[in-house]
């Protein structure tokens, strides 16, 4: 249990990482849209529409590294088995 | 035809040809936008509202004698962070459901220049947010295309009026967050409006 918490801390901490990377590795606030803008060109005005885009900011970076951390934290309650006790039992036996 | 019958019919025409013209700013296209920006420690937050309607009454002839109003449905103001988004909907902030608009009424214009269709002017009048209404004033820029409704919107005949404003308010004069969050978002709130109005031709 121990390792296998250690492991999915790991794995949090690399999916956090390669997220963040692969949605433009922004350093402002998590963003679920991206201004697109377009030129009318009788006004000379430019439109701002939204697109549902998700980017990763810091506070997720944040998010996860805290549950990562959780993670890690909490195999400490877990002990490690006693292999060495075992065998000796076995061999008395 | 006597002198007597003349004058009045003179005075008629003047008053056809130099009537103010009505632009309607719902515009069909939906490019009418007011951009909002306020600084913050992290990253500014910038948004943007597409929610506008109002009129404003525009002689071409004496730009001066503008009046009118633009309301921007506070509902329709977004940021890109779903969280800032409901923060600024929500009652700590513009509370949208009680005060769904945000106004500006132009009652006059002072130092007024035109030049080729393009005027600027600075406009005084009755800015409303949050339930709180303050006169300021800002500067404007006001640009009539005359007969060019046709070109943005087919089968209509008419002219457009566009208004460009940039202009910043204390959001502590409105009442939001009043002395709060100081260090967090700044008071300043840096807008900026980019509008288009229509007068169909009758």
């Amino acid at each position: 249990m121990k390792k296998t918490l250690r492991i999915l801390a790991l794995l949090v901490v690399l999916a956090t990482v390669a997220t963040w990377l692969a949605t433009g590795a922004d350093r402002g606030w998590t963003k679920t849209s991206k201004d697109v803008k377009t030129l009318d060109e009788v006004t000379g005005i430019e439109g701002i529409t939204h697109k549902p885009t998700f980017i990763a900011g810091v506070d997720f970076l944040t998010l996860g590294f805290g549950g990562a951390a959780a993670l890690f934290g909490s195999s400490f309650f877990f002990r490690k088995p006693n292999t060495k006790n075992n065998q000796t039992n076995q061999t008395n036996n | 035809m006597k002198l007597t019958h003349i004058i009045p019919l003179v005075s008629l025409a003047t008053a056809v040809y130099a009537a103010p013209q009505s632009f309607d700013f719902k515009d069909p296209k939906g490019v009418n936008n007011a951009v909002f920006k306020l600084d913050a420690p992290l990253e500014s937050i910038n948004g943007s509202a597409s929610g506008i309607s109002g009129t404003v009454s525009f002689d071409p002839e004496n730009p001066a004698a503008t009046t009118g109003k633009i309301v921007v449905a506070a509902e329709s103001l977004t940021v890109p962070n779903p969280m800032q988004k409901e923060h600024l909907h929500g009652a700590n902030w513009l509370e949208v459901t009680k005060y769904p608009e945000i106004t500006f009424e132009a009652k006059s214009l002072a130092n007024v220049k035109t030049d080729a269709g393009v005027t600027t002017a600075d406009a005084t009048g009755t800015f409303t947010l949050h339930g709180v209404s303050k006169e300021i004033t800002v500067p404007i820029k006001l640009t009539y295309l005359k007969d060019k409704l046709g070109s943005r919107v087919p089968n209509l005949k008419g002219d457009l009026l566009v208004i460009r404003a940039n202009f910043n308010i204390n959001r502590e004069d409105f009442n939001i967050q009043k002395g709060q969050y100081e260090d967090k978002v700044s008071p300043t709130i840096d807008l900026s409006l980019s509008i288009a109005g229509a007068s169909v031709a009758k």
